[in-house]
């Protein structure tokens, strides 16, 4: 049991390294303010959440954000980050409501507001769905360095490639570390209440 | 001392059952040379575009076989998907030609992997669902079974090559 949770710990600060490696170096020996060639992850959007409120980085500071961004169009990665995400608010308790959850669709023609809305439904209610223009979801992935791309599928339709990691950032909206897909789940929760905890 | 012991041993040997005779080979489909076990799927929120479903196919046969199509009445359209995941970006892509199953071969359609891809389902599917599914391969035929919605293992237990190296009882 020991050696299991050690290997597949291993395997995930693996795809952990890998993952963030593919896009920008995310941590200094230290933690905190990563970035590539000088660019820091995270910075300036507007989008609007799944009431249609509108949101911006201004909206989420003050707390510490765990952000990811993905699409309800996803059979698996998605519902499986947004599983995970209401069970750690749960494991939380009382720290959750000093945490920003936030899932940012890239795939902004499918993801109305009311879609998200609708989706979002059997999650925990604090997670906040963001979407927005093509535009305006195409400049926050730009901020956050994340991945995407849409894929038309043979017999119609498309599907949309993209980045698959929680990215943590801190109270003043600067990035503090990533969540690989795959991390077990305890040691994520322990990077949230560190988050939380700094 | 020598209960808890025994104790110990008997939970042992009921986990080693439990993992050896899963429920699911009480359901195990055959048809002509192929034998499909544990169709399941996962449960999907409200107004969920898509869903996903999963099962594992051994080819006792000769010949090799390939899994061509899937339909189902509770979805518009069932494809063939195959999911990955390279430096942290998920894709996903039809799995062109099908999925071949060579003779002694099993393949397992799984989370991080293989999967039915339901586009459009009627309506969600919960917990206990069975969704019905009808499958079709080049030489066995069609076969009709239905998938179970389950809860879905973690990820961390399900990513492929994750799972297998570190499965204490080596999988074998
Ligand atoms: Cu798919």
């Amino acid at each position: 049991m020991a050696r299991r949770w050690f290997l597949a710990g291993v395997v995930a600060v693996m795809i952990a390294l890998g993952g963030a490696a593919a896009l920008f170096w995310p941590m200094g020996a230290g933690g905190g303010g990563g970035g590539v060639g000088g660019r820091s992850v995270g910075g300036p959007f507007s989008l609007a959440d799944q009431d249609g409120r509108p949101v911006t980085e201004q909206t989420l500071k003050g707390k510490p954000t765990a952000i990811v961004f993905g699409f309800t169009y996803c059979p698996e990665i998605c519902p499986t980050t947004l599983t995970n995400m209401t069970a750690w608010l749960k494991a939380l308790g009382p720290d959750a409501d000093r945490l920003n959850m936030v899932f940012v669709s890239v795939d902004p023609e499918r993801d109305t507001p009311a879609q998200l809305k609708s989706y979002l439904s059997a999650f925990d209610p604090r997670i906040r769905g963001l979407t927005g223009s093509p535009e305006a979801v195409a400049r926050i992935a730009g901020e956050y360095q994340v991945y995407y791309r849409k894929v038309p599928i043979a017999g119609g339709g498309y599907t949309m490639d993209h980045s698959s990691a929680i990215y943590l950032m801190d109270a003043k909206g600067r990035f503090v570390a990533p969540i690989a897909f795959g991390t077990p789940f305890d040691s994520a929760l322990a990077s949230l209440r560190r988050l939380i905890h700094p | 001392m020598s209960k808890p012991l025994f104790a110990g041993r008997l939970a042992a040997g009921l986990l080693v059952l439990s993992a050896g005779f899963s429920p699911a080979l009480a359901l195990d489909v055959h048809q002509g040379a192929l034998i499909l076990s544990h169709p399941w799927s996962r449960p999907t929120p409200p107004s969920a575009p898509t869903g996903a479903g999963y099962l594992t196919i051994t080819n006792h046969g000769s010949a090799p076989d390939r899994l061509i199509a899937a339909a189902s009445p509770a979805a518009n359209q069932v494809q063939i998907h195959q999911m990955s995941m390279a430096g942290g970006i998920m894709t996903m892509r039809p799995v062109e030609g099908g999925i071949v199953i060579a003779p002694g071969a099993t393949v397992s359609l799984a989370p991080g992997g293989y999967h039915l891809m339901f586009i459009a389902p009627r309506r969600p599917f919960k917990l206990g669902d069975q969704i019905p599914v009808s499958l079709t391969f080049e030489r066995s035929g069609t076969v009709k079974l239905d998938l179970t919605v389950e809860t879905p293992p973690a990820p961390g237990d399900s990513m492929p090559g994750m799972a297998m190296p570190v499965d204490p009882k080596g999988g074998h």
